[in-house]
């Protein structure tokens, strides 16, 4: 295979040269569209507010400021929002991808009646529509007494994540399975199994699937904004979106700037550096599924 | 001989047992959290799309059987949010177009074409309550940069996009072909390197010029993966919900921005009628359960597979 793809570089003509540079410049420019909203919301975040309302439209911030990531820092709202999510995260992601790997395992592994049963229902519930649930789930937390807390958002999670477990148990099929038996034979637990053998097999897939779901909880406004009913509880999404409309009153775009490129950072550098097992994990689900 | 075997089988049952316990005590978690959390919501939501419940009040006194399924079948609100929802996915196929010509652009051995890669992907792991406040003031109508460009371009000022009723439709569209396009292009291009290159050599051999290459073979064999992003394209499309909610947070001028989810949203939270908004939501399922059922009926008339 890479000797022919070495061949077929060899042949490339002018022809296909010419073509290829006319490719890659389309693709360039569609990029630079894609990619020119965000560049200007990072430069708009650096301009003054006379800047950004002028007549003269300019993409240069003249004069730089870059007090307003100071200022957004120094609102207590926007740090208790990042605080208020990694007080979501962490637990979820620990004690979720703790149960999800430990449900993908036996899903694969184990034998016991009622398996395809139970996974199918599983299963099921990727299709139901979150507006479904989310009527019952707020009266229920509500009655509960946790639409005072970060309680709605955290345990929900702990229970596992289903598409997690899904795709962790596509992942253990390739895995033979006569090391399991191997280890039946000896007398090893089921949980030690699990622990000292299967969990390390699937320690990569995990932890891309932990990284995205990271970047779900980091994104996520629907279920805060409907859950979530006191201030001192919004996370990072909602008080962003809050920032939007009270300092959109008096046009203080550089600071809602400012506001939005450091939420979006966070994921931004999760994907640059993992790019590569988050890009193969999307396009395995996607072809599978 | 015979006891001996007995004893095996009797014994490997004991085990098969024992390993039965364990497996259903490691997936009795999610099994716990999709009873709690999802089967007892459904049902009881079901119930409660047969009141006039407002999360507050009891049930079972306020009973109205079909009645509310009744009044949101002559809800003029409801169907004109359905009617935006449908409009909405017109940004499906074009989104699934521009993907499939740029994956095969980058599908091309160049240098360079993965950074580029990477920027089309950009958007779609970056927050979308960030990004749509971005959009809205890529929008707006005074100091927005389209409007900016449009009036550099052609002398006239743009139209006005989130405010108008038209305008708001297309303005929605192209924020989700762009927000969703980085995602098409990757499994488009990992469903392009899965087509054997002899195929094409052959093709060519016969005298089949790019087009029809193209037209011949690409599109067909990349059919699953755009079975993969129609269903998933509707199964979102139907929910939409937080862009709206950020780029026109009253649902537009006249409902105009308004889609099933959001009207939905309104309804419960907002005027507290969770019955009304339960029969919504069921509608809304059966509206997506119907639409995948007749996608999937459909598949195998154009869906091909490699072998």
């Amino acid at each position: 295979m890479a000797r022919k793809d070495e061949q077929s570089s060899e042949l490339k003509s002018t022809k296909s040269k010419v073509i290829d540079a006319i490719v890659f410049l389309l693709i360039a420019i569609g990029a630079v569209a894609m990619i020119f909203p965000l560049i200007y919301m990072v430069l708009s975040s650096f301009m003054t507010k006379n800047q950004i309302l002028s007549a003269n439209f300019s993409i240069i911030p003249d004069p730089w400021k870059f007090g307003k990531y100071s200022e957004v820092f120094q609102k207590g709202e926007f740090l208790r929002g990042i605080r208020n999510t990694l007080t979501v995260a962490l637990p979820v992601l620990i004690g979720g991808g703790f149960t999800s790997s430990l449900a993908a395992f036996s899903f694969s592994k184990l034998n016991f009646r009622g398996k395809n049963c139970i996974f199918m229902a599983l299963l099921a519930t990727m299709m139901i529509p979150f507006a479904v649930v989310m009527i019952p789930q707020y009266v229920m937390f509500t009655k509960m007494g946790w639409t005072n807390s970060l309680l709605p958002l955290i345990i929900p999670g702990l229970f596992g994540n289903v598409s997690i477990i899904f795709f962790l148990r596509q992942n253990l099929t390739s895995i033979s399975t006569s090391i399991a038996e191997a280890a039946k034979i000896d007398g090893c637990g089921y949980f030690k199994m699990y622990y000292s053998i299967f969990l390390p097999l699937m320690k990569g897939p995990l932890l891309t699937q932990l990284i995205l779901w990271f970047m779900g909880i980091w994104n996520d406004y629907l279920a805060p904004t409907i859950f979530i009913q006191n201030d001192e509880w919004f996370t990072l999404q909602v008080v962003i979106r809050s920032f939007n409309s009270t300092y959109a009153v008096n046009s203080d775009y550089p600071l809602i700037m400012a506001a939005s490129v450091i939420s979006i950072i966070p994921t931004l550098l999760l994907f640059f550096f993992f790019q590569r097992f988050i890009i193969e994990s999307m396009a395995v689900s996607g072809v599978k599924g | 001989m015979a006891t001996a075997k007995r004893e095996t089988k009797k014994r490997m049952s004991k085990a098969a047992l024992r390993e039965e316990r364990w497996g259903r005590l490691f997936v009795a978690s999610p099994f716990v959290g999709f009873l709690c959390f999802m089967a007892f919501p459904i049902v009881f939501a079901f119930i409660a799309s047969m009141s006039t419940w407002n999360g507050i009040n009891s049930i079972t006194d306020n009973f109205v059987g079909l009645q509310n399924y009744i009044d949101l079948l002559t809800d003029a609100k409801f169907w004109k949010v359905i009617g935006n929802t449908l409009i909405y996915m017109i940004g499906i196929p074009i989104g699934m177009i521009l993907a499939l010509i740029l994956a095969v652009g980058m599908n091309r051995k160049m240098k360079g074409v993965k950074i580029l890669r990477t920027i089309y992907y950009i958007p779609v792991v970056s927050s979308l309550v960030a990004v749509a406040i971005v959009w809205m003031w890529v929008f707006n109508y005074d100091y927005g940069l389209l409007n900016t460009a449009i009036k550099a371009i052609t002398g006239q000022h743009g139209p006005n996009w989130l405010g108008d009723e038209f305008w708001v439709k297309i303005a929605i569209i192209i924020f989700m072909v762009w927000k969703g396009l980085g995602t098409s292009i990757i499994l488009y291009l990992s469903g392009l390197q899965s087509i054997p290159r002899d195929y094409y050599e052959a093709a060519r051999i016969d005298g089949a010029n790019g087009l029809s290459l193209f037209r011949h073979i690409t599109i067909p064999l990349v059919s699953p993966v755009t079975f993969y992003l129609l269903i998933m394209g509707l199964i979102g499309g139907f929910q939409v919900f937080v862009e709206i909610m950020v780029m026109v947070p009253k649902g537009g001028t006249n409902y105009s921005a308004a889609t099933i989810v959001f009207y939905l949203y309104d309804k419960a939270f907002s005027n507290r009628q969770m019955g009304y908004g339960s029969a919504m939501a069921f509608l809304l399922c059966i509206l997506i359960f119907i639409v995948t059922l007749i996608n999937f009926t459909m598949q195998d008339k154009w869906v091909k597979t490699i072998d």
